[in-house]
């Protein structure tokens, strides 16, 4: 029952991403607040549903966003295989899985992003999109990925509660 | 009895009688300041305590005050932007308006696009013109019940048909990843000049004519290329997009079917 609360917390990270997120700028590029919540979500051990997450973020983020749909559900769904491949090899080590995925999350949104925006015709030069999107994007969700890890791991233990040791 | 009367009532007793009552009133100062010391002792830790919860009451009133003061400026600010709204939209009466917040913006770095608070609800269909009082913002470009996404013209994809008031010649206006806008497609014959101003000419049928877009602050001519181009400064501070109006009764004209296929 309590994997219902994947509703309203995809729902308010998608509204700060576009309320709040959004208006805070590094040269062009801004933080992706669902992707990093959605790494953070996968990484939990106790997790099972972060694909079910992926898809309902993706859908919503591409409902709200002028971005074709299927663009941050390819790239949310590619997060979650990363944090659970990720999360098997350095589970030991979370905030570095939690870096490591966010990193590769962030590259791979923007990949297709600018793939499929260019084959539409979109003229988009690859120089600033590197430059000024895509690695102060990079930045942001870095600084972004402590604060979600630690959130969503609290939340993670609330949806899971461990039996208690008698 | 009657002489020390006398004596009295002529005035021989009067400094006897100064340096007896002086010695009164100092006596009874000196009484009465001991008693108020005392009672300032006695009461003093009561009156520090109801000091206290009074102080605090009036701290709380303040910080009321200020939330209220906050509250009042947000007001006035949104105020005055309705009211230079409402100048605009008088001073363009051939148009109808309905203003809208911006409610969010789009998640994805690589597109310029903003969230308004209106929608088929209200009468906002796709492709209708975005205006603020300072000049054109966008337009529509897709529409649910209560909201509608716009298009800025600063986004990538974005192309307007405008025209240099000073020059006379007509030039497209084409958005960047980054959010500056360029003007493009301007022949290498037509003399421009930095602080020229450029309107939309209302070619294409995308946008009414004579919106207000920007000035020209830089120009790049190269004698091998086929046209100029020029760097736009907007009028709109996009960055501070708070209340827009969408111009609802302009018909915006597709064009596309007779543009040929390449």
């Amino acid at each position: 029952m309590r994997n219902l609360v994947a509703a309203p917390v995809i729902v308010l990270a998608v509204m700060l991403q576009s309320a709040i997120v959004s208006r805070v700028y590094l040269l062009s590029g801004i933080a992706d607040l669902p992707l990093v919540m959605l790494a953070a979500w996968a990484l939990q051990e106790e997790v099972k549903t972060a694909w079910h997450w992926a898809v309902a973020a993706g859908l919503l983020v591409g409902f709200v966003s002028g971005i074709p749909w299927f663009v941050p559900v390819i790239s949310y769904l590619m997060v979650v295989m990363a944090a659970q491949l990720l999360q098997r090899r350095v589970w030991q080590a979370p905030l570095l899985a939690m870096f490591l995925v966010t990193f590769l999350g962030t590259i791979v949104l923007y990949l297709i992003s600018f793939a499929t925006l260019r084959l539409s015709g979109v003229p988009l030069p690859l120089s600033d999109t590197l430059g000024l999107l895509a690695l102060p994007g990079v930045l942001l969700n870095m600084l972004l990925a402590i604060p979600a890890y630690a959130v969503m791991r609290d939340l993670s233990r609330w949806v899971h509660p461990s039996p208690e040791v008698e | 009895m009657g002489g020390v009367l006398a004596l009295a009532l002529g005035g021989y007793f009067s400094t006897a009688s100064n340096v007896f009552t002086g010695s009164l009133i100092n006596l009874q100062s000196w009484f009465s300041s001991r008693f108020v010391a005392v009672q300032d002792f006695l009461t003093a830790p009561r009156d520090i305590a109801s000091l206290r919860q009074r102080n605090a009451e009036l701290e709380a009133d303040v910080s009321e005050l200020q939330a209220q003061v906050i509250q009042l400026q947000q007001q006035v600010g949104e105020t005055d932007i309705l009211a230079a709204l409402v100048d605009f939209s008088r001073a363009r009466s051939e148009n109808s308006y309905k203003a809208a917040a911006v409610i969010g913006l789009d998640p994805s770095p690589f597109l310029h696009y903003v969230i308004i608070n209106r929608g088929s609800n209200d009468g906002i269909l796709r492709g209708m013109p975005v205006v603020t009082d300072q000049g054109l913002v966008g337009r529509v470009d897709s529409v649910i019940a209560d909201a509608a996404r716009v298009q800025l013209i600063t986004d990538s994809d974005s192309n307007v048909n405008v025209r240099l008031q000073n020059a006379e010649t007509e030039a497209s206006l084409v958005g960047s990843v980054t959010g500056d806008v360029t003007l493009d497609l301007i022949p290498q014959d037509v003399a421009i000049e930095v602080g020229d101003l450029v309107l939309t000419s209302g070619l294409g049928g995308g946008y009414p004519p004579d919106l207000i877009v920007g000035q020209v602050v830089n120009i790049r001519s190269r004698d091998f290329d086929l046209f100029q181009r020029a760097t736009v400064q907007t009028v709109v501070d996009f960055n501070r997009l708070q209340i827009v109006l969408v111009i609802v009764n302009f018909k915006p004209v597709d064009i596309s079917p007779l543009i040929p296929a390449p």
